[in-house]
């Protein structure tokens, strides 16, 4: 895709000088969770794959994905589907045209990172 | 495209300190952009240290300070001095402010002076603002009729007169088109906060006659849906409008017409 054409012109500076707050981190985290829920997503796939296939192939993907680096990517994909699902419905307000006061931004931010770290901790209580 | 690094012509190197002024006990430094287009050189941050006791109180006062006592090569745009020209926008301390009704007092430690963010840089801390200008002119910021003129002027009721406030008093510094990440990454042809709101601004008067061509001419995956309600243009507006709450109302309205 074509840039704005800026001749000889530099580009000043943006991501460096730009000072991030509740508002764009919470943006930007929506989106990488979003990406990321994918790896989560064939995870747990590859896991039922492997039940399917045959106890040798399952033991292999259960050693994986209950290992200590497998439990810290599963509970991380649990977080990202809680905090996706929060700003989600953050999303689906602002659609309504509610809730775009600066204010109510970052205390939304707030609410939604508070809420999304609640969940995952009743989430993980109930599961273990 | 999305490219967080800079250009090899755009990457900033550290500058010149100037002196300190004599006999001055009340100092603030300063950390200004810098770029010469005739020196062929990369930008640089320069330092500068100003004496506050004999400085006006806004960002404005300083940088006439520095330009009439310093180092009168640095280059900005001002006019009005009172935030209505919207001439000085420049981002200071992380955010994108006009410098004359910004405050020293409201920025803490050094001040750190920049351009607006993601633009082409002419001279210091004027970027190009061109295409900006072109967006604003391509959403036909004026009032479309096809009625036959009145013999007076285009009436108006108070109430349809009060959805213009909060729209109006735009001054087009684009502050908030350039904080806004995708107006970075996509500015050539997503519209950004600015010409958006304007465009708003356009759509509901009362007395506009095109709504349907203008919401048509919007229409676009890009255009306007490349508003991802970040929220920046709102956070940053020196005149406490809310860009992002303007292109909801077109999204709605959008979606609203076809039922």
């Amino acid at each position: 895709m074509a840039d704005v054409n800026r001749g000889n012109r530099p580009l000043s500076p943006h991501m460096t000088v730009w000072k991030f707050r509740a508002n764009d981190i919470t943006s930007i985290l929506h989106r990488i969770t979003g990406s990321a829920l994918t790896l989560g997503a064939v995870l747990i796939v590859w896991w039922f794959l492997a039940a399917a296939i045959g106890p040798d192939y399952f033991a292999v993907a259960d050693f994986v994905i209950t290992s200590w680096i497998g439990t810290l990517v599963m509970i991380g994909s649990l977080w990202a589907l809680w905090y996706h699902t929060c700003t989600g419905i953050r999303h689906l307000i602002w659609d309504t045209g509610r809730g775009y006061d600066p204010e109510l931004v970052a205390r939304s931010a707030w609410i939604v990172v508070g809420t999304s770290l609640g969940l995952t901790l009743i989430t993980l209580i109930i599961a273990i | 495209m999305v490219e967080l690094t800079l250009p090899k012509n755009s990457r900033v190197v550290v500058g010149k300190t100037w002196p300190k002024p004599e006999g001055a006990t009340n100092l603030r430094t300063f950390k200004i952009y810098r770029y010469d287009p005739d020196s062929g050189s990369n930008p640089r941050v320069d330092t500068y240290f100003v004496d506050l006791d004999t400085c006006g109180p806004m960002i404005l006062d300083a940088l006439i300070k520095i330009k009439n006592e310093i180092d009168p090569t640095l280059t900005f745009r001002r006019s009005c001095r009172e935030g209505i020209c919207g001439s000085c926008a420049m981002n200071i301390d992380g955010i994108n402010t006009l410098a004359c009704i910004y405050g020293l007092d409201d920025v803490d430690g050094d001040v750190k002076i920049y351009p607006l963010p993601h633009m082409p840089v002419v001279k210091d801390l004027i970027p190009d603002l061109t295409h900006f200008y072109a967006q604003h002119a391509s959403i036909m910021p004026w009032l479309e009729t096809k009625t036959n003129r009145p013999a007076k002027e285009w009436r108006q009721s108070i109430e349809d007169r009060k959805k213009l406030d909060g729209l109006y008093e735009c001054v087009m510094c684009a502050s908030c088109s350039t904080s806004c990440p995708s107006y970075w990454w996509n500015g050539d042809r997503y519209l950004g906060p600015a010409a958006l709101l304007h465009a708003y601004r356009w759509i509901i008067d009362s007395r506009d006659e095109a709504t349907g061509e203008r919401l048509d001419e919007l229409e676009d995956p890009f255009k306007l849906y490349r508003c991802h309600t970040i929220m920046n243009c709102a956070r940053t507006c020196p005149k406490g409008l809310n860009p992002a709450k303007a292109i909801a109302e077109i999204k709605k309205m959008m979606v609203e017409r076809k039922m």
